[in-house]
């Protein structure tokens, strides 16, 4: 049996684990995969906290990468973080830099086992800030100095790939490197809020041969979280990394609210596997969870399966399927043969988001007597964004 | 250089999870993850401090004559890693 192999059918704890710890957002980024704003109110508190990571510890999972929401805003984030490596849980967090100040990454460079991933969407303040919101280009590059500044190396640079961005590649890198860090990049998905600007930012045909080249010309240098293997099925020289799909197989994700879903771009009750305050907590659902023992089986290439391609790309993200309204065993909307797109037009409507944490613009006032207020940009009322 | 005549150890920054293929690899200091594709080399790493040398793991654990080349070559490869590291005797 292939190492490859055993990925597929699972592993006996997630060699990645994603862990939002809060909705909570002071930024409202458009592509955002977990609809973050608001806190939700039955978040888990430190204590059930520390009994997931004493979990983890138990399981051996050697590091959980921490993101939200904005997890810094959490008052006990920072006890969590020492909690988790004091039981040899490594963190990876993922913040905006809001929190990142001199004394914060002075702390952190002299922290072992902590990564910091700083997120960033545009190489300039226009193009980083038209994505995730005004001032968060400042906000991340003043964090980047600080913790460069610290004596902080390596830490990361972590760039979703849109329309407005393939073009700056080589700026990113150069940032990475201006400051000792690392360069990663992700793919976009259309989850969360990212189904509301999918069509917009998801990058073009051409700019997905530009970004496999890219990324071949690359190679290990640069860090994809493994988000690109759809890519592979342009030519003979793989991307390095694990080519299949992780989800309820080597990766999962924890929520706020200790919900375990197969991944961090499927937030949706279709994924929702158990939660972590259940009986047997997170190894149960691990282990022995309806949806993720269904994905360990072995899956149908289904109308991908006479498509030479397929043992390239495996057919692509199960999420961005899945929120593109196409079938699991079938194409992925971006697969680079063109096939994403010719099932695109005769997919049924994409699946209506079950969970919502953004903030509302406005209070809505309850004089209003017609019908549902509308409060996303997707919704097809005459009243949206009118209010 | 790799000296399977003298004693080593699993490196103390370095964590072994067991698993249907061998073992998860997980060094906490420069975040690598790598693989121990048998059961039998995960095995070797994980009590190569109870022995006086490499040879006499490799003896310990019952690896196959035919076998000892290879797990020598893979050992040599954990050791430029930093996942095995010499100790003192």
């Amino acid at each position: 049996m292939k190492l490859v192999d055993h990925f597929a059918t699972g592993l006996d704890a997630p060699i990645c684990l994603t862990w939002e710890l809060t909705y909570a957002c002071n930024l409202a980024c458009v592509h955002c995969l977990s609809s973050s704003g608001r806190r939700d109110p039955r978040e888990l508190d430190t204590a059930q906290c520390r009994a997931v990571i004493d979990e983890l510890q138990r399981m051996q999972v050697f590091y959980v990468n921490i993101g939200g929401g904005e997890p810094t805003v959490r008052s006990d984030f920072w006890e969590l973080v020492e909690y988790s490596t004091d039981h040899q849980v490594g963190v990876k967090f993922s913040t905006n830099g809001v929190r990142l100040n001199e004394k914060r990454a002075k702390w952190l460079a002299g922290s072992d086992y902590v990564d910091v991933q700083i997120s960033l969407d545009g190489a300039t303040a226009a193009v980083n800030d038209a994505v995730r919101g005004p001032g968060s280009f400042d906000t991340a590059m003043r964090a980047m100095g600080n913790l460069a500044d610290a004596g902080f190396r390596d830490f990361k640079i972590s760039v979703v790939m849109t329309r407005q961005n393939v073009d700056q590649l080589d700026d990113f890198a150069a940032i990475a490197d201006s400051y000792g860090g690392q360069l990663r990049i992700t793919r976009l998905r259309p989850s969360g809020r990212g189904a509301d600007v999918w069509d917009e930012l998801h990058p073009t045909a051409a700019q997905q041969r530009q970004l496999y080249n890219w990324l071949v010309a690359h190679g290990e240098g640069v860090l994809t979280g493994d988000s690109f293997f759809h890519l592979n099925a342009f030519g003979s020289t793989p991307l390095p990394g694990l080519n299949l799909c992780g989800a309820g197989r080597v990766v999962c994700l924890i929520d706020p609210i200790g919900d375990v879903y197969a991944c961090p771009f499927a937030i949706h009750e279709q994924f929702l596997a158990g939660n972590v305050r259940a009986p047997g907590g997170f190894s149960e659902v691990w282990r022995n969870s309806p949806l993720f023992q269904d994905l360990r089986r072995p899956t149908s290439a289904g109308s991908c399966s006479s498509c030479p391609s397929y043992d390239s790309c495996r057919g692509g993200c199960m999420a961005a399927k899945f929120f593109t309204g196409l079938p699991m065993d079938g194409p992925d909307p971006e697969c680079v043969q063109g096939y994403g797109e010719l099932a695109l037009a005769t997919a049924g409507a994409p699946p209506k988001p079950s969970g919502d944490h953004s903030r509302r613009k406005k209070p809505v006032p309850l004089s209003i007597g017609f019908g549902q207020p509308a409060d996303r940009a997707c919704d097809t009322s005459p009243l949206a964004g009118m209010r | 250089m790799f000296d399977p005549k003298r004693p080593y150890r699993c490196s103390p920054q370095v964590a072994l999870r067991p698993e249907p293929f061998g073992a998860l690899v997980y060094d906490f200091t420069t975040r690598r993850l790598s693989f121990l594709k048998t059961k039998q080399l995960a095995q070797v790493v994980a009590t190569l401090e109870k022995h006086a040398d490499v040879d006499s793991t490799l003896d310990a654990v019952e690896v196959a004559p035919g076998q000892r080349a290879a797990y020598l070559h893979a050992l040599a490869g954990l050791a430029d890693a930093g996942t095995i590291q010499q100790r003192e005797p």
